[in-house]
This record gives C-alpha cells, sequence and structure tokens, in this order.
C-alpha cells in the first residue's frame, strides 16, 4: 500500500518527524515500510514565474524568448515549448537550479539535472520552465497538464512562491507491507491510527457529519439481502442531482500519491474513501436500477454477465449477485455491471458499501479470473461498522464539493454485528509471558490509544470492530509489546529442564552417508522431488511398471513437476547430463533424498517416503569403483559380513551384462550398475554412467555404531595360492562361496588376484586365481591342518567343474 | 712376535688408507681379519710360542684385530654416507611439480549451512526431529491455526495431491507433530524440505528448505525467544552480530516477529548487499500461539513456548553470496567445489 505521508499527517496534526524516523519508528510497531519516496527529490530553486512578454527568437522558428517575472525580478528564458503565451503563471527552474527528468518523461536521472544559465541560439536563457515530466511526475497525477510542453498553474498561486509546494510536491510516499491480521491498517484511518499511537499524538480522524436535503432514500430504494451469510451488511445511499466535474487538486494529489488515477469528481471519491477508510463502494446509476429495489442473491449456475469493463463473465452459484427487481447488476465486491454503470450523463447515484464474505469473494475472483482492488480488500474480511461510517463520508464529501445533493438517511440491511469478546486485562501475567517488568498504567494507555476499551468494573479489555484480530490473551499481549518496544524487551535464555541435543540416528547413518562418499570423490547434489511422468518413459521403463504408480501434484508448475518422483535415477542423470554437456570431465555426484510411493493409487492416505542414497559417476572408474563405494559405506556401518551381488538386479534402465542387486544379510538394500546405453542416448550423455542406489531406510535398520575389538591375531598365518580355469559362466562370487563354505574355522581370508580370459586358455574358461590365508586363534597351524582344509576347498571347487591350473 | 704383529697392523692400516671403494675395505676385512686371515694365522701359530707367553700373545693379536677392526669400521661408515649423499643427490624432485590428491567430493552449501545451524542448536539442548514432506492439510495448516478459508492456503501457494493431503509448504508441522507426543519440555528443530508453488528464477524455487525450532516449557518467554536467536546469530554470523525484532503477523506465534541481523558484509553501515538499510531479514519467530498449543493438548495456562521458521537456502545464499538460487539445484560440479 502506498500513502503520501501528508495525508497521514492530515489525522495526526501533530506528528513532526523525518522520512527515515517515520519508517523506523513505524517498522518497530508493526506496520512495515517498504521503503519511501521523496516527491520532491531533485527539485531545487523552482519558482512559479508569470510569463510578461513572448518573442519570436532571432535565428530559430521553434524557439521563442519570454520575459518572465519571477517575483523580485524578470528574467529572460528560452523556450522551445508550443503551449505557453503572455499571462500564463508557470513553474520556473532558476540558474543553479535542479529538475528530475527529461521533458520525454522516461526514467528519473538519480541525480537529477542540472540547470545553468546560458545561451539558446546565441540568445541567453537564464533558466527553464518546467513540464510535469521535468517535475518528476506525470499526466497521471496531474491530469490538467497538457500533453506536450510547460505546466500552466491556476490564477491563484503567487508569482514568486515556491512552485513545488504550489504543486504539492514537497511529500513523501510511503510504501507499507501490510499484515493479513491487520485488515484496518488497509486504509489511510488505520495507518494514521497507528502512526498516532507510536508517535504518542493525538489521533483526529474527519468529523462525519451529512447535510441532507430532507428527502428519505426509502422513497428511492428498498435493500433485500437473500443470503445474509454471504452479506452481512448492505448500506445504500442515494445523492441527486450529481454535477460531474473534476474533483479538487488536494484529492487529486492524495489518489496520484496513493497511485491511483483521478477521473472526476464521483470516482475521485468512491476511491479516496476507499483508501481513507479501507471499505471498497459502488456506484450505480439509479435511473438503470428497475423496481427501485436492490436484491443481493446468489448467481445461477452457467448464467453470463457483462461486467463495466465489457467483459462477459460465466457465473455460478457459489457467485454473490447485486441484483435489481429484473437482472444483475453487478458482481458483489468484484465489479459492478455495465448495464449500470455511471456515465457522464448520471442524474442520481445509488452508492452501496456493503460486508461480504471474505472467503467467497477471494474464491469467486479467482474463478472468474477477476481480482479487483475492491475483491482485494473484501477478501481479508471487513468491519461492518465501518461500511456505514464510509458511506456516510462519501455523502459528505460530495454535498461539501457541490458534486450533488443527498437524499436523507441509509437504506441498511444489518446482521447483528459479532462483538469482540472480553479479554481478561492480567499484567503480571502478560509481564511472565513477555519477560517484562512494565507498569500497569502504561499497558492502560497502550490500549487507549489503540481504542481498545478497558472495563475497569469488570477488568477486562474489549477491542473495538475494527480490531478482529484482538481476541485473546497473546494478542492482547502483542499489543502491549509493540508499543512498549520490542527492543525495549530483555533478553534471556529458557531457564527450566535440561534437554539432551542430538541428531537421530538415521540422521547420523546419512552423516555417514555423506562422510563416505565425500571421501570417494563424490560430490553431493540437490534436485527436485517431483518430476515430469516422462521420466519413465526416459528410464524406458514397461507400461505396467510399479515406479509409474506416483503421487500426483493437483495444481502442478506444468507436467515437468506434475509428479513425487518414484525412484530417484531421474535427477542424478539430468545432473550428470548437465555436467556432461557443459564439458566438466569426471564428475562424481550424490544425492540424499527421498522418494515417494503412494499406498494406493489414487492416494487417499500419506505415500511412505524412503530416502535414497544415489551415487551417480562418469570419467574415470568403472563399475568395480562403484562397488568399493558401497562396500566402504557397509564397512563404516559396522556392515562387515559379505553383502551378495545378483547380476539378476531385473533393472530395464541399466545394462543388462553390467547390473547387480545389491544385499545384505538377505535383504535386498539396492543396486548398482552401468546406465544402459540407450537411457544415456535419452539424457543426452555421450560416456558411460554407473550408478548406485542404496534404499536408506533398510540399511538405517542393519548399521550399528557399535564396536567389539577382536584383539590381534597372535600366531602366524598360513597362506596358499591357487591357479584355476573356470567355465566362463561362473562367476567368483560363486567360487568364493565354495571357499567360505568349505573353508573351515581356520579360514581367515582370501584374496582375488588374478582373472585372465583369452590365449592360453581354452574357449569358454576363463583363468581366475586366489591367495587364501588361514589362521587359528590359539595356536600356530600344523601343515596337516592346512591341506586338510585346501583339500576341501579344491574338493568343491572341482565339484563346480573347475580345474587347477598346474 | 710382536714385530710382526706390528707390521700386519701398519700393513693393513695403510691397505685401508688406500681403499676407495666398499669391496676394497671388504678385501681387506678379509685378508686380515677373516677365517683365512693374517691374523687368524697369527692365532694360529701360537702353538710355537711358549705356553706361558700365550696368553699375553693371544692379548697382543686381539688389540691388534681390535684397532683394525675400528678403523676399518671407522672408513666403512665414512665411505657408506658419502655413497648415500652421492645418491641423494642424483634423487632431487620439483617439488612445485602438482599434487597427487585424493580428489574427495565436497558437500552441497545447503547441508554446510544446515549442520552449522545443527551443531548451534544441539549444543543448546536441541534435538533434530524430521517429519513427512507429503503431509496431511490438518498438520500443515489446520493444527497450525490456519483454518480453510485463511488466505495462506490459497493454491496459488500450496501444492495439493487431494483435498486433504498436501506438499508441506513449512515445516512447522513437525512441531505439531511432536507436541501431539504429549513429552515435555520439547527443544527441536526440524530441517527439511518445503514446497511452495513459485516459478523458477534467481530468488524463487518450487521446492526449498526450512529449519523449524520450537521450545515449549513451563515460564518460557518473549525474552527467552530474543535471548535465544540473538545467540544463534552470534554464532552463525559472528560475535559482532546484532539482532533486530520487528513486529509481523504468523497465524500460529502471537507475538509473532521477524529478526534482522546486521549486515555481515558492511557490518551494519549500509551497502550494496543490505540494501543500504545495514540489516539483513533472516527468520520469522514468535511465541506459540494458544490455539496452537490448545489443539495439540497442551495447557497455555500451564505451558508456553516460541517458534521460529528460518530459510536454509536465504542462510546459504547470504553466507556464501551464491547471487542464483537456481545453481543449488543444478548440481555443476564447478559450483559444488567451491564449498
Amino acid at each position: 500500500m502506498n500513502t503520501a505521508l501528508s495525508w497521514i499527517k492530515a489525522y495526526v496534526p501533530e506528528l513532526q518527524c523525518e522520512d527515515q524516523e517515520y519508517f523506523d519508528k513505524m517498522t518497530l510497531t508493526g506496520t512495515k515500510v517498504e521503503g519511501f519516496e521523496r516527491l520532491d527529490k531533485n527539485l531545487e530553486k523552482i519558482v512559479v514565474g508569470q510569463i510578461e512578454k513572448i518573442e519570436r527568437h532571432p535565428d530559430a522558428d521553434k524557439l521563442i524568448i519570454c520575459q518572465v517575472n519571477i517575483g523580485n525580478e524578470t528574467i529572460q528564458i528560452v523556450t522551445g515549448a508550443p503551449n505557453v503565451k503572455e499571462g500564463d503563471k508557470v513553474p520556473v527552474v532558476l540558474d543553479g537550479g535542479k529538475v528530475a527528468g527529461g521533458h520525454d518523461g522516461g526514467p528519473l536521472p538519480e541525480d537529477g539535472i542540472k540547470i545553468k544559465a546560458g545561451k539558446l541560439r546565441g540568445v541567453p536563457s537564464n533558466g527553464m520552465m518546467c513540464s510535469i515530466e521535468e517535475l518528476g511526475s506525470n499526466r497521471d497525477m496531474y491530469p490538467e497538464a497538457p500533453e506536450e510542453g510547460i505546466y500552466i498553474f491556476g490564477d491563484d498561486v503567487e508569482v514568486g512562491s515556491d512552485a513545488i509546494e504550489a504543486l504539492g510536491l514537497h511529500d513523501t510516499v510511503f510504501e507499507y507491507e501490510i499484515t493479513s491480521n491487520r485488515v484496518d491498517c488497509y486504509s489511510i484511518l488505520g495507518i494514521a491510527r497507528e502512526a498516532a499511537a507510536t508517535f504518542k499524538k493525538p489521533f483526529v480522524p474527519p468529523v462525519v457529519e451529512v447535510k441532507e436535503n430532507g428527502e428519505d432514500v426509502n422513497d428511492y430504494i428498498s435493500v433485500e439481502v437473500e443470503d445474509k451469510e454471504l452479506c452481512t451488511r448492505y448500506c445504500a445511499r442515494v445523492c441527486k442531482n450529481i454535477k460531474i466535474g473534476p474533483s479538487p487538486k488536494w484529492m487529486q494529489r492524495r489518489l496520484a500519491a496513493s497511485g491511483i488515477r483521478p477521473i472526476n469528481n464521483l470516482v475521485d471519491i468512491t476511491n479516496y474513501v476507499m483508501e481513507e477508510y479501507g471499505q471498497p463502494m459502488h456506484a450505480f446509476d439509479l435511473d438503470t436500477i428497475a423496481g427501485n429495489k436492490i436484491i443481493v442473491r446468489r448467481a445461477m449456475d452457467g448464467e453470463e454477465f457483462q461486467t463495466l469493463d465489457g467483459q462477459m463473465r460465466k457465473l455460478d452459484s457459489d457467485i454473490l449477485m447485486i441484483c435489481d427487481a429484473e437482472k444483475e447488476i453487478g458482481i458483489a465486491g468484484i465489479m459492478g455491471g455495465e448495464n449500470s454503470k455511471i456515465t457522464d450523463n448520471v442524474k442520481t447515484v445509488l452508492f452501496e458499501a456493503a460486508t461480504f464474505n471474505g472467503p467467497n469473494i477471494r474464491k469467486s475472483a479467482k474463478r472468474l479470473g477477476l481480482r479487483t482492488d475492491a475483491s482485494g480488500k473484501f477478501e481479508k474480511g471487513l468491519d461492518p461498522v465501518n461500511a456505514k461510517a464510509a458511506i456516510d463520508r462519501a455523502c459528505q464529501l460530495i454535498q461539501e464539493l457541490g458534486c450533488g445533493e443527498v437524499v436523507g438517511g441509509t437504506a441498511d440491511v444489518c446482521e447483528p454485528i459479532k462483538e469482540n469478546p472480553a479479554i481478561k486485562f492480567e499484567p503480571e501475567k502478560i509481564n511472565k509471558f513477555l519477560g517484562t517488568d512494565i507498569a500497569k498504567e502504561d499497558m492502560l494507555n497502550i490500549f487507549k490509544m489503540l481504542e481498545l476499551e478497558y472495563n475497569e468494573e469488570t477488568n477486562e479489555i474489549k477491542a473495538p470492530s475494527f480490531r478482529q484480530d484482538v481476541n485473546c490473551f497473546a494478542d492482547v499481549a502483542e499489543e502491549v509489546a509493540r508499543f512498549y518496544g520490542y527492543d525495549k524487551i530483555p533478553v534471556s535464555l529458557p531457564s527450566g529442564e535440561a534437554t539432551t541435543g542430538k541428531l537421530s540416528f538415521k540422521m547420523r547413518v546419512e552423516e555417514k552417508a555423506r562422510e563416505i562418499a565425500e571421501f570417494c570423490g563424490f560430490s553431493q547434489g540437490m534436485t527436485y522431488s517431483f518430476e515430469s511422468p516422462k521420466v519413465f518413459d526416459k528410464l524406458m521403463l514397461p507400461e505396467d511398471s510399479e515406479y509409474r504408480k506416483t503421487v500426483k501434484i493437483a495444481n502442478p508448475l506444468g507436467e515437468d513437476f506434475s509428479i513425487m518422483r518414484t525412484l530417484s535415477l531421474n535427477g542424478m542423470l539430468t545432473s550428470l547430463a548437465t555436467n556432461y554437456n557443459r564439458r566438466n570431465k569426471n564428475v562424481r555426484l550424490y544425492e540424499l533424498g527421498n522418494v515417494y510411493l503412494p499406498k494406493q493409487v489414487p492416494v487417499t492416505e500419506l505415500p511412505e517416503e524412503r530416502m535414497q542414497f544415489t551415487l551417480g559417476m562418469y570419467g574415470d572408474g568403472d563399475f568395480f569403483t562403484m562397488k568399493g563405494v558401497v562396500e566402504e559405506f557397509f564397512d563404516s556401518l559396522g556392515m562387515r559380513k559379505k553383502a551378495v551381488y545378483d547380476p539378476n538386479a531385473g533393472k530395464v534402465y541399466l545394462h543388462p551384462g553390467r547390473q547387480a542387486s545389491i544385499s545384505y544379510d538377505g535383504v535386498v538394500v539396492g543396486y548398482l550398475g552401468e546406465v544402459h546405453p540407450e537411457v544415456l542416448d535419452n539424457y543426452n550423455i555421450g560416456t558411460k554412467v554407473y550408478v548406485a542406489v542404496l534404499d536408506m531406510p533398510e540399511v538405517v535398520r542393519l548399521a550399528s555404531f557399535d564396536r567389539k575389538y577382536e584383539g590381534i591375531a597372535k600366531y602366524p598365518a598360513v597362506t596358499r595360492d591357487i591357479s584355476m580355469v573356470v567355465p566362463k559362466e561362473i562367476l567368483v562370487g560363486q567360487i568364493e562361496s565354495m571357499i567360505e563354505q568349505r573353508g573351515g574355522k581356520i579360514l581367515e581370508s582370501y584374496s582375488l588376484f588374478d582373472v585372465y580370459e583369452g590365449a592360453q586358455i581354452k574357449e569358454g574358461y576363463k583363468s581366475v586365481a586366489y591367495s587364501i590365508s588361514f589362521r587359528a586363534k590359539d595356536r600356530t597351524l600344523e601343515e596337516a591342518d592346512v591341506t586338510a582344509a585346501m583339500k576341501k576347498i579344491l574338493n568343491g571347487l572341482e565339484s563346480m567343474g573347475i580345474e587347477l591350473r598346474a | 712376535m710382536k714385530e710382526k704383529l706390528e707390521q700386519i697392523k701398519a700393513d693393513a692400516l695403510s691397505k685401508i688408507e688406500n681403499s676407495d671403494t666398499l669391496e676394497k675395505l671388504n678385501e681387506i676385512r678379509v685378508n686380515f681379519l677373516g677365517k683365512k686371515g693374517e691374523l687368524t694365522a697369527v692365532l694360529k701359530s701360537m702353538k710355537d710360542v711358549a705356553p706361558e707367553e700365550r696368553p699375553k700373545v693371544g692379548q697382543m693379536v686381539n688389540e691388534t684385530r681390535e684397532e683394525i677392526e675400528k678403523v676399518l669400521e671407522k672408513h666403512i661408515s665414512q665411505m657408506e654416507k658419502a655413497l648415500r649423499e652421492a645418491k641423494m643427490k642424483t634423487e632431487v624432485i620439483d617439488v612445485t611439480l602438482p599434487a597427487k590428491k585424493n580428489n574427495v567430493g565436497h558437500r552441497h552449501p545447503n547441508t554446510i549451512a544446515l549442520e552449522e545451524v545443527e551443531r548451534i542448536f544441539i549444543g543448546m539442548g536441541y534435538e533434530v526431529v524430521e517429519g513427512p514432506e507429503v503431509e496431511k492439510d490438518y498438520y500443515n495448516f489446520e493444527a497450525l491455526n490456519i483454518p480453510k478459508d485463511h488466505p495462506a492456503r490459497d493454491e496459488q501457494d500450496t501444492f495439493y495431491i487431494t483435498e486433504d493431503i498436501v506438499l508441506r509448504t513449512q515445516t512447522s508441522p513437525v512441531q505439531v507433530r511432536e507436541m501431539e507426543k504429549g513429552k515435555l519440555p520439547i527443544r527441536m528443530i526440524a530441517p527439511g524440505r518445503v514446497f511452495r508453488s513459485d516459478e523458477v528464477d534467481a530468488t524463487h524455487s518450487p521446492s526449498f528448505h526450512q529449519i523449524e525450532g520450537l521450545v515449549i516449557d513451563k515460564n518460557i518467554t518473549f525474552a527467552d525467544l530474543k535471548g535465544t536467536l540473538a545467540e544463534f546469530a552470534r554464532e552463525l554470523f559472528g560475535e559482532e552480530t546484532k539482532v533486530k525484532f520487528r513486529p509481523h503477523h504468523f497465524p500460529f506465534t502471537e507475538p509473532s516477529a521477524e529478526m534482522d541481523v546486521t549486515c555481515f558484509k558492511c557490518g551494519g553501515s549500509g551497502c550494496r548487499f543490505c540494501k543500504g538499510s545495514g540489516w539483513i531479514e533472516i527468520l520469522g519467530c514468535g511465541m506459540v500461539h494458544p490455539n496452537v498449543l490448545n489443539m495439540s493438548g497442551i495447557d497455555p495456562e500451564e505451558y508456553s513456548g516460541f517458534a521460529f521458521g528460518v530459510g536454509l537456502e536465504r542462510i546459504a545464499l547470504l553466507k556464501y553470496e551464491i547471487d542464483d538460487m537456481r545453481l543449488l539445484y543444478e548440481n555443476d560440479i564447478r559450483f559444488l567445489k567451491q564449498f
């Protein structure tokens, strides 16, 4: 909300402060000021001058030479402006002065434009006459200014006086950020009340007295509200003998500073009252209203209605309409109808000031795609008391400004106005809550300034109707805190029972995942939780894949963000593709993020969220590098048993011959592999990519940070190397299982030291070599122990079709 | 005999003196001290010496042996030292050649910022807790004093799954879930992903992170809120950091405030970074609204508390001077490597 400070000061006449001080103090009492702008910025040495004589320039057709009286002297100014004549009073910037902008009305230079005496085509010119644009303003604010040329004052300004003062530009426009609970502050009066309390000066609102013409409004109109839930108050007043003309300059200036373009007295008055009271009003041409009747009811489904902007609007039965005896004449709280709008020929006006149901207006405006200044105010939920005050104020202005005469009385249909609850006044409790020591009297003074009513007898506080946000103890405490000053409240730390700060076990496992991944060269990425359903095609998942059952967003930001991911791979591949396309070499990334698995489709309860530890890389390294990361991770979590890698992982998006599911202790905890070349094509990645995905809930279940020292071996180990010729289809994992099965208690470890296929090895076979270590905890092994164990192993291997090499 | 020994010794020492390789010295050892060496030969000839003379001769032989050995060892060690030095001279490396790094990976700036925040609050006795990202409308809104018709629930801001299920717009629902457990007092922070229907640009993202904080106990005051968050700001942004609390409005706290910190770039004198004000807005906070306590089964007459919410990305962007939020979700390795 933008407002000129002069308008606020009109209701807090004793308020005197610098702009910055106002900014700071208002912000600290809760009326947040976003910024402010001085309207007289870069306007220096500008006075009202009167043109006494105009002559043609001897050497330039388009220039004229003016003798301008600036009060104490007459100066010569050369101008190219087409619109001035002798006798005109104009703003004149003197030698050494400044204007805000150029005459073209473009963006204003930060430091303005300096004006110096000089010569134009050889003729001395000692200043400049200004257009409204050069004064940093525009024709929206000053509609009387000519389209092109110098601004010309009316006769009432004094020659030699401050032109900026005469234009009302010694003012500052403040921009406020009003919080949604303070509906009352979307108005000049609301902000002025806060300003008065902030600066501890009297608040002097306008005195509203309406001079009526002795007729009775009921002879002109009757009001019937059918839907009292959606319209809690409807006030109608009539003004007749309307004379449309410009509104006074002070009103135009105030509106313009608020960003509202002055139009004519009638429109300006309604806008003025909307700003001043925060109550939107509508004016109907009474002659267009059939049956002298206003009916407030819901629209019919599917009906169409033309709003005053000429557009056809499709209605439904949740939209509230203002109707006359025959037809609809306006969409309540949003926009009036074309059929009843005010024209320049209007004779009699029907003013409406009503209170509509806020949420209903908001939803209707949204469905209609028609948010207006009025609906923006109504949707916050307005004070019904204010509706009557505002319509009276409008009628007062109509009469005072000579715009028309006011018919006596108000047609007013009003539901009982809800009173705010009485709140017990407990100063000690407030102090205990805030951690302060504020005197009871100081609290009562704050209430008084804010017009919160204190009843000494019942010791209760009651907020006025415009403060619907004050209805419990905490609200009262806030009012005290705001005006006592948040900055004056002391600081302390919570006392009371000590608590233990900690991370959950799951978080500690995740912390370990980050550590290990980073140790192995992977950097942490983050990707969105939602993605496009197209990713399933990119990953070549079949139509009936479980992954395609997703949690869908009802109102997504487009298809690309429309489903919650059911697998984490798309984010990883997209990130790797970004790096690949930017020619980053050797990229290793990891991510810890949830997938969202619906328990049923369509979703009726919260989905299962499973944290996935996803690793991806291209460049140096291969499948076994990735496998190494997985095993380092398991090792760090005390998962020291042998993980089982099953090549039949069934992942369609991975290379069919280079993938494995990972099981630990009989539980599948994830998978790894090389990404399928076709998937890589789909992501525009031109190099091999390896990924691993670990399902963290399972890993967390298996992990442990407990460690037990097992002692360092005292007796020597015996090592035997074996070299074998193995049918190609046998996996080394199978050989290792056999060694483990048959090695007995004394088997300590084994390690693969050679795998070879090719020359010297017969077709369909590979050469595999292991080094096997034996050790006993309690003695030095005898040759016989080892021989027996080896024999068992070798027999087992032979039974698998494996031949020993000589 | 004695003369013979003297001669052997002189002979040996002179040969040692004239040797220039380890091989030659070893040869001398063998020739003089070895089993077939000259001194051994002398010992062997002892049988020709009168028995009473034998011990004396024996002693003389041993003395000669020791002397030769001593000189020999000295020469050997000198020579070895010289050889090692000569070898090292050939082994000079260019120490300015590039290092062989382990290429350790880097943590995401969001996580680094989060871990800092967690460390501070864990130190103050706060437990870190989590809650679902796809959340019930009740927890995300209703239980936080945001009734059905509140503008904050407008579809413009919230992603809906169904009428009753949303993508949480804040981490505040974790507060409610924690309060419902009924274990008091509570000191917790809840970091996590939140979602708002904002188009992606340099300062907006439809998915970002928040850290929610909640303290519930007997006698918790607004002064405690101020003290705790001032301490947090000093820990996070430096000892010199000052804080300012401005009144604000949130449906689930009353009184509510926004906290500004002195600009950590200019220290509060005003710069481009803080748009000249000297202050930077950092978080929203307030005393837990009695309605919220009531709905979670906590008696507001007995207990009070405060809550706060910090945008993690906001902290990360400010602290690391990242000028575009999109960088956080692109995962360009050249970006990540800087943290």
